[in-house]
């Protein structure tokens, strides 16, 4: 019983920090109707960059992720203005494309200067009891801040004059030209938002677990597992999928081989795709 | 007679095209060449099987890899399990290529853009995650083919030859299947659901039908051409057989060469491996071989969206006739 609720607390943490990802993804599917394919190579450089200002300059790391939030924001808003606004009204094809050539060109970049051996950021805070669990400070805190990352995004999204432009813009895009709502700022905005998301989690992720540049792959399809269970372009219920991912990984590894999570994780992926495309939480169609 | 010649051009230019892939390296008699040309062919194989999908019916199978992979993984466990022969093989990889498209077809070919590439992606990590776990496939280690099994090949190096015979006939058949569609009625019918889905069935034509088959068609090549891959190589793993990459890279060589045209994949993909062989050993770019790659790809999709035959068929309306 113990094993069973210490591995729950476990997943539910990794989950908030595997969730925030996923909003990135599904608030620029929402807003602008693309899959961005570079989300796993912002996640990379978020890890990176945390690694280098800790280990190069010495800062503490949740300095760093701070950091790191403004520094992916602004990063999105360059790629959206090179890579995504030109092909914005095109078919799907474009855009997945165009963000996958971004992508190749980070983790191409990435590769010659880091090559792929892996790094881990050498932070030690002990542990905290949480009830019968004992979790790495590192994970309460990562939880803690991917938490208050959803929070504030919400909070701005329902109170401040752009997050209503952003909110204007996924329900209607034409309608809210019409109204005089800066479309092609505020589809950078969100981009960037997105963005700043991915790479707040890998930020967070790198004070957890070792990683190379090749690993924001990974987490990337994590993402789109999460964004599907929790509905493509409802932020809210990524943060939820993000926590049912999570607990399927702590939890599946106790009835059997670790190594079948990925098949259970996949296989749900593409039957709630065709069985419920609008999410766990979505209503009909 | 020069009429005639016309009408089937783009046939006769693409079947010429790959003998000429075909026949350089046995003319230079070069094993080097040969593997060359061998990555090539597999290219163009892999991309016109994809861009009778992507090209013709506009959809994204942003995980057509899978169908290479389990190909290569069906025939290669009865090659090396079974003992059976490798043209069995290499049809038992087709087969099963094709029954899975059939089966996945029926299934998410209802979902419609960015989610059906969605799904795709979710398939081919599926596959593999369960391949991974497979005991009777190797699990994570994957499998080694028997060196004995080549003497009945007549020993390692003519099964390398006779491998390169292979992939050359598959090659001319992926075009002629290509060919055929792009100017078959079931081709119009293709044609019409990418343009617009909704309006075709309307006009007639059964879409999920349709849709369905042309999945078929564009994995049952791919499927063989894992199957004769894999023996070659004489190992196979999870990693090698379902590469998400591989998949993507299929997609570009289609989007550089022009999508929806029989000509298309095939200047794609010997472009394509061309430029990534000549970085991949000038000591300048080795290190930056897929970030140029992505700028490039960045490029096409920005400003060259058809690519290149489509480009010259919206430049030069005279050779439009010519090149589909």
């Amino acid at each position: 019983m113990d094993a069973l609720i210490r591995s729950l607390i476990d997943g539910l943490l990794l989950g908030f920090v595997y969730g925030i990802a996923a909003m990135g993804l599904t608030l620029i599917w929402g807003v602008m109707n693309v899959i961005n394919l570079s989300h796993g190579a912002i996640i990379a450089l978020g890890m990176f960059s945390v690694y280098l200002l800790f280990t190069a300059l010495g800062i503490s790391p949740y300095v760093a992720v701070v950091i790191t939030a403004i520094l992916g924001l602004l990063f999105g808003i360059v790629i959206y203005f090179i890579a995504v606004h030109r092909v914005i009204d095109a078919p799907e094809l474009s855009t997945l494309l165009a963000t996958y050539a971004v992508n190749m060109i980070i983790i191409g970049v990435g590769t010659s200067i880091f090559k792929t051996s892996p790094r881990n950021v050498p932070l030690e805070l002990g542990s905290v009891h949480l009830g019968p669990a004992v979790v790495p400070t590192t994970r309460l805190i990562a939880a803690l801040v991917a938490i208050l990352v959803a929070g504030g995004l919400f909070l701005f999204l329902k109170y401040t004059r752009p997050g209503r432009y952003i909110r204007a813009v996924t329900d209607n895009r034409d309608a809210a030209e019409i109204v005089g709502v800066p479309s092609a700022q505020v589809l950078a905005l969100s981009f960037g938002l997105g963005t700043m998301l991915a790479a707040v989690s890998g930020a967070l992720i790198a004070t957890v677990f070792p990683f190379t540049i090749l690993s924001g792959g990974s987490y990337e399809l994590k993402s789109f597992v999460i964004g599907v269970l929790g509905g493509l372009g409802n932020p809210v219920g990524s943060l939820f999928g993000g926590l049912i991912l999570g607990d399927i990984e702590s939890l599946v590894p106790l009835v059997m081989p670790t190594t079948w999570t990925p098949v259970l994780e996949f296989v749900l992926f593409v039957v709630i795709l065709l069985v419920k495309p609008n999410g766990l939480f979505g209503g009909e169609e | 007679m020069t009429k005639r010649i016309q009408q089937h051009a783009s046939l006769w230019l693409s079947l010429a095209a790959v003998l000429l892939i075909g026949i350089w390296p046995i003319i230079t008699g070069d094993a080097l060449d040969r593997e060359t040309a061998f990555t090539v062919l597999r290219a163009v194989a892999l991309a016109s099987s994809l861009n009778i999908l992507l090209g013709y019916t506009g959809y994204v199978s942003f995980g057509h890899v899978v169908f290479y992979g389990l190909g290569g993984y069906v025939g290669f466990y009865l090659i090396s399990a079974r003992g059976w022969n490798l043209w069995l093989a290499i049809l038992a990889g087709g087969i099963a290529a094709g029954l899975l498209a059939y089966l996945l077809g029926l299934a998410i070919l209802r979902l419609r853009g960015a989610y059906f590439a969605l799904a795709t992606i979710g398939v081919n990590e599926a596959v593999r995650a369960f391949i991974n776990n497979f005991e009777p496939f190797g699990g994570p280690t994957g499998m080694t083919l028997n060196f004995k099994v080549y003497k009945l090949y007549g020993g390692p190096a003519s099964a390398l030859q006779l491998s390169f015979y292979i992939i050359i006939g598959l090659t001319l058949l992926v075009i002629l299947v290509s060919y055929w569609v792009r100017t078959s009625k079931f081709g119009l019918g293709l044609l019409a659901i990418r343009e617009d889905e909704d309006a075709a069935e309307v006009m007639g034509v059964v879409a999920p039908n349709a849709k369905t088959w042309a999945y078929v068609l564009s994995a049952v090549i791919p499927g063989m051409v894992g199957a004769l891959v894999f023996f070659k190589n004489g190992t196979i793993e999870p990693g090698l057989a379902f590469p998400l990459n591989t998949s993507i890279v299929m997609i570009v060589m289609i989007m550089l060469g022009g999508q929806g045209t029989v000509l298309g994949p095939i200047l794609g993909a010997a472009g394509y491996e061309t430029m990534r062989d000549y970085l991949l050993v000038s000591p300048l770019f080795k290190n930056l071989q897929l970030a140029i790659s992505g700028a490039l790809l960045l490029i096409i999709v920005l400003f060259i969206p058809r690519g290149l035959v489509g480009w010259l068929r919206q430049r030069y309306p005279k050779v439009r006739r010519l090149l589909i």
